[in-house]
């Protein structure tokens, strides 16, 4: 491998890798990768968790050197030595994870990074940034505190920021897995008049129907190495089932056995009929008293966050209830107000008949509520602490772990060895700490510590966030098992398509307010869609 | 706060198999190698110092070794001293676990060595022998939790950073504590302001014929005790994660508020304890404006240990000695008293330096995990 793919542009290359190798510790994370990236393009890189991806974007983004090979910009080789000195040679990067400064506002985040002797100016500043947020379709309030944004507008944030100075090359990790439908068109659209203006794109995702509307060029990594890609002229003349086939050839074809083939089969057949499968399979539970009921519930907040507006929902055990609605519209509120993370101003909650408007997270949780977080490393885990603690975190205390207070880490760390076994959680060892393993596995960590055998009604919080497609298939594929256990779920998402594939009834949060529920079905989508912009609000 | 110094228990597991223990010796020795080496530097920056000012450094190190430790008597005061340390080094590990910067310890340690003064003698004679000691330990160790708990209330209610007002407090009490001796306290029979004495041999009791009271085990309890409750309990447990990360401690339905009074609570009594402890067992009376200023000593030192109760104790002993020693060589070597100071200070510098060193290391093998996700 590592033989240049693309053959001589009429147009030189703006960034080119040239057979760059990157070892760390026990692993070979690239292996003699070469890439073109050419201005006026955008090129897509693919492939699995650890297959390289992030690598290479560090690399280009002066977080790390390569090992061997080099990196040439302009057809000059470049030694990024320092993420400063590539912003300074025009390589903006939006990462997967958010870089910002929470107590500071959005106007204070964008000035951040300029010499320290300028002096900040605020005009200049508030103006681009108005032009930027124009060119994004996205409004930010200058003055909001980051902190208090919600992660997609904080992710809106940290896109205008990339492209702060004009940046030549942009690489983008995952921008759109937090953001909306509409946030996803309106990025497009962004990107499109970049292109145009003859910026060289690069961006990492995860899901092919993206990819494909998104590219200009495919690139696949696969353990390290450039398994192959798919040129412009090549892409534009395939089908959508082509591309796929191919994507997933490149991605775990040459994988040895039959779960290689059969895993890329399983994608390849999800992202095909995208969903409405899952839902049908298991039955529904003939029990007609809600397990959850919430009555008009309303919440309050702080300046930036939106607040509930009398909320009512009622949920069946063995149900899924997805909500939908662009990102902001108070899900978190929602999820936090049923797991009792945040009083109710109103309304009430009852689990199972029972009132449990008044009690906080430890009497939810003895009602059976659980609640998955989207923010896993914020306030999911205790990044050093280790797996089998935080396994345990929401029961400290608990016999019988403990018993007169004392902890039996005995006993916790066999449980957490059977937990990490039965949840396939990959973890050297059950003394790990967490904030050392893979997003998808923190996600398992959450999964197991909340779907356990006491669980009733669990809400989840963007479960498949950030996750790859094995990860995302395996987290969506625990809720349905759980509501065929009987539990009640309520999945929260940005993903229209996620929650059409697992849930029974959609609803829709627009600005705090519940808009409506939709049945899953035929025209779903359609309804869904009007109800996620406001007009059918009223 | 560092945020790998947090404690679980790993090594010494009857489950863990050979392949874990190694990494596990690996660890330790690090762990040691980081306290000893800021150590070791600054005895060396310390020696090429005092070179430079014409002393001989091997004599002055040899001389502070040995009245701090080789003679039995030096041996005894350096003994004597580690009880008040080492129960305001518990009270610290305490508060700095659960991520709360008890910086007020002066205040909190002279107000209950104030109480202990001003009860024992008033006591002394009306009761037995053992109960004023432990009626005067325990109202110290009372008055040094209630000093912190305007602190603790204001942090747990308004979010009010605890530095400042601990500090604050530490003032307000040191000036109290001199008030009372001096307006209220004072013993009418004494030229100097100074509390009433408590007479010796109502004192708490002695080792062993030896000159260490036995306030030295109160301590010792303390700090093993406090390293048992951190690593082996619940209580412990949540004051970890209210520490390590406290988005978690409220996701996890953990009262977060009463965790932050009642480890302010404890941290501040142990500190109050050692204030009680260090008058009855040592001074018998407290003087006007007489304040050690422990606290800013412990500090560092706590953090050297990285929290760890055996760590404290093994450098407890260390630091009282080197006070020890440094006092006699002062006289003898010619190096000033507060020559010590100078290279506790060094230890502190290198200890942040090595740290920083140490961290940069595991910060690039993070983006390592990082970028292979």
């Amino acid at each position: 491998m590592g033989a240049d793919l693309h053959p001589a542009a009429a147009q030189p290359a703006v960034a080119s890798v040239r057979q760059v190798s990157k070892r760390f510790p026990g692993v070979l994370a690239l292996e003699r990768v070469s890439l073109e990236l050419y201005a006026g393009e955008t090129h897509i890189l693919l492939g699995e968790n650890g297959a390289g991806k992030s690598t290479l974007v560090s690399l280009l983004a002066g977080m790390q050197q390569p090992d061997e090979g080099e990196i040439w910009l302009r057809g000059q080789a470049a030694r990024l030595t320092s993420p400063r000195r590539a912003r300074d040679l025009g390589i903006g990067v939006v990462y997967q994870q958010l870089l910002l400064v929470p107590s500071l506002t959005v106007l204070e985040n964008l000035m951040l990074g300029g010499p320290w002797w300028r002096p900040l100016r605020r005009a200049a500043a508030l103006e681009r940034l108005e032009r930027l947020s124009g060119l994004l379709g996205t409004q930010l309030d200058p003055q909001a505190r980051v902190g208090a944004l919600s992660l997609g507008e904080q992710q809106h944030v940290e896109i205008i920021r990339a492209l702060w100075r004009e940046e030549t090359l942009l690489l983008l990790d995952e921008p759109t897995s937090m953001l909306t439908p509409q946030g996803v068109a309106d990025l497009r659209r962004m990107l499109d008049g970049l292109k145009a203006r003859g910026t060289a794109l690069v961006l990492i995702t995860h899901k092919l129907p993206e990819a494909f509307a998104f590219g200009d060029r495919i690139s696949v990594l696969r353990q390290g190495r450039l398994a192959g890609g798919i040129e412009p002229a090549r892409l534009a003349a395939m089908s959508d089932e082509e591309r796929t086939n191919t994507v997933l050839e490149l991605m775990f074809g040459g994988e040895v056995g039959a779960s290689g083939g059969e895993r890329a089969r399983v994608i390849a057949e999800r992202e095909r009929v995208a969903g409405h499968a899952l839902h049908q399979t298991r039955k529904r539970a003939a029990d007609a008293r809600p397990l959850l009921s919430v009555k008009g519930v309303s919440t309050s907040g702080n300046r930036g966050e939106m607040t509930l507006k009398a909320v009512t929902l009622e949920l069946g055990a063995g149900e899924v209830l997805g909500i939908a609605g662009v990102d902001g519209n108070g899900q978190k509120h929602l999820a936090e107000v049923i797991a009792g993370q945040r009083p109710a101003r109103a309304g009430q909650i009852e689990v199972a008949g029972v009132d449990v408007t008044r009690g906080r997270v430890p009497q939810r949780r003895r009602a059976g509520v659980r609640y998955v977080t989207d923010e896993r490393l914020g306030e999911g885990t205790v990044g050093p602490l280790s797996v089998a603690t935080n396994l345990v975190l929401k029961e400290i205390g608990a016999a019988p772990l403990w018993r007169h207070g004392i902890t039996d880490w005995g006993r916790v760390h066999a449980q957490a060895r059977e937990q990490i076994a039965t949840h396939d959680i990959r973890t050297p060892s059950e003394r790990t700490p967490v904030a050392r393993l893979s997003g998808g596995n923190i996600q398992k960590v959450l999964l197991a510590r909340e779907l356990d055998a006491a669980a009733r009604v669990v809400v989840l919080n963007k479960p498949t966030y950030g996750l790859d497609l094995k990860n995302q298939q395996l987290a969506l594929e625990r809720i349905v098992s759980a509501a065929a256990r009987g539990l009640a779920l309520i999945v929260i998402s940005t993903e229209l398509e996620e929650l059409l594939e697992v849930s029974d009834r959609i609803a829709v949060l627009y600005q705090g307010r519940l808009a409506g529920i939709v049945d899953n079905g035929a025209e779903a989508e359609r309804r869904i869609g009007l109800l996620m912009t406001g007009a059918a609000a009223a | 706060m560092t945020r790998e110094e947090l404690t679980e228990p790993d090594a010494g597991s009857a489950v863990s198999s050979g392949a874990v223990h190694r990494p596990a010796l690996r660890a330790l020795l690090a762990a040691v190698l980081r306290v000893l080496a800021p150590i070791a530097l600054a005895l060396i920056v310390g020696g090429l110092a005092l070179e430079l000012l014409g002393k001989d450094p091997l004599a002055y190190y040899g001389f502070v070794l040995e009245r701090g430790l080789l003679r039995f008597g030096g041996l005894e005061e350096t003994v004597t001293r580690m009880a008040p340390l080492l129960l305001i080094a518990s009270g610290l590990i305490v508060a700095f676990r659960a991520g709360l910067w008890n910086l007020g310890s002066d205040g909190q340690f002279l107000l209950a060595a104030v109480t202990a003064a001003a009860l024992a003698p008033a006591l002394s004679g009306a009761l037995p022998r053992a109960l004023v000691l432990l009626i005067a330990l325990l109202a110290g160790a009372l008055v040094g939790a209630l000093w912190s708990l305007l602190p603790a209330l204001l942090k747990a209610r308004f979010g009010l950073n605890e530095i400042i007002t601990t500090l604050m407090m530490s003032f307000l009490g040191v000036s109290l504590s001199n008030v009372l001796i001096k307006l209220v306290l004072r013993d009418p029979s004494t030229t100097v302001p100074q509390t009433q004495s408590l007479p010796v041999e109502e004192r708490l009791p002695r080792l062993f014929h030896t000159t260490v009271h036995s306030g030295l085990l109160i301590a010792l309890v303390a700090v093993i005790g406090v390293h048992f409750v951190m690593t082996r309990t619940a209580f412990g447990l949540r004051l970890q994660v209210l520490g390590a990360n406290r988005d978690a401690a409220v996701h996890a339905g953990l009262e977060v508020g009463r965790l932050i009074v009642a480890a302010f609570t404890v941290s501040a009594a142990l500190i109050g304890l050692g204030g009680a402890v260090e008058v009855l067992g040592v001074w018998g009376t407290v003087r006007a404006d007489w304040n050690p200023a422990y606290g800013s000593l412990v500090v560092p030192l706590v953090f050297l240990a990285r929290l760890n109760g055996y760590a404290v104790i093994a450098l407890t002993l260390f630091f009282s000695a080197l006070m020890t020693g440094g006092e006699s060589a002062a006289r003898r070597v010619g190096v000033p008293q507060h020559y010590v100071l100078v290279l506790v200070a060094l230890v502190l510098l290198f200890l942040a330096l090595i740290e920083y060193l140490d961290r940069r290391r595991p910060a690039r093998a993070q983006t390592v995990m990082g970028s292979l996700a």
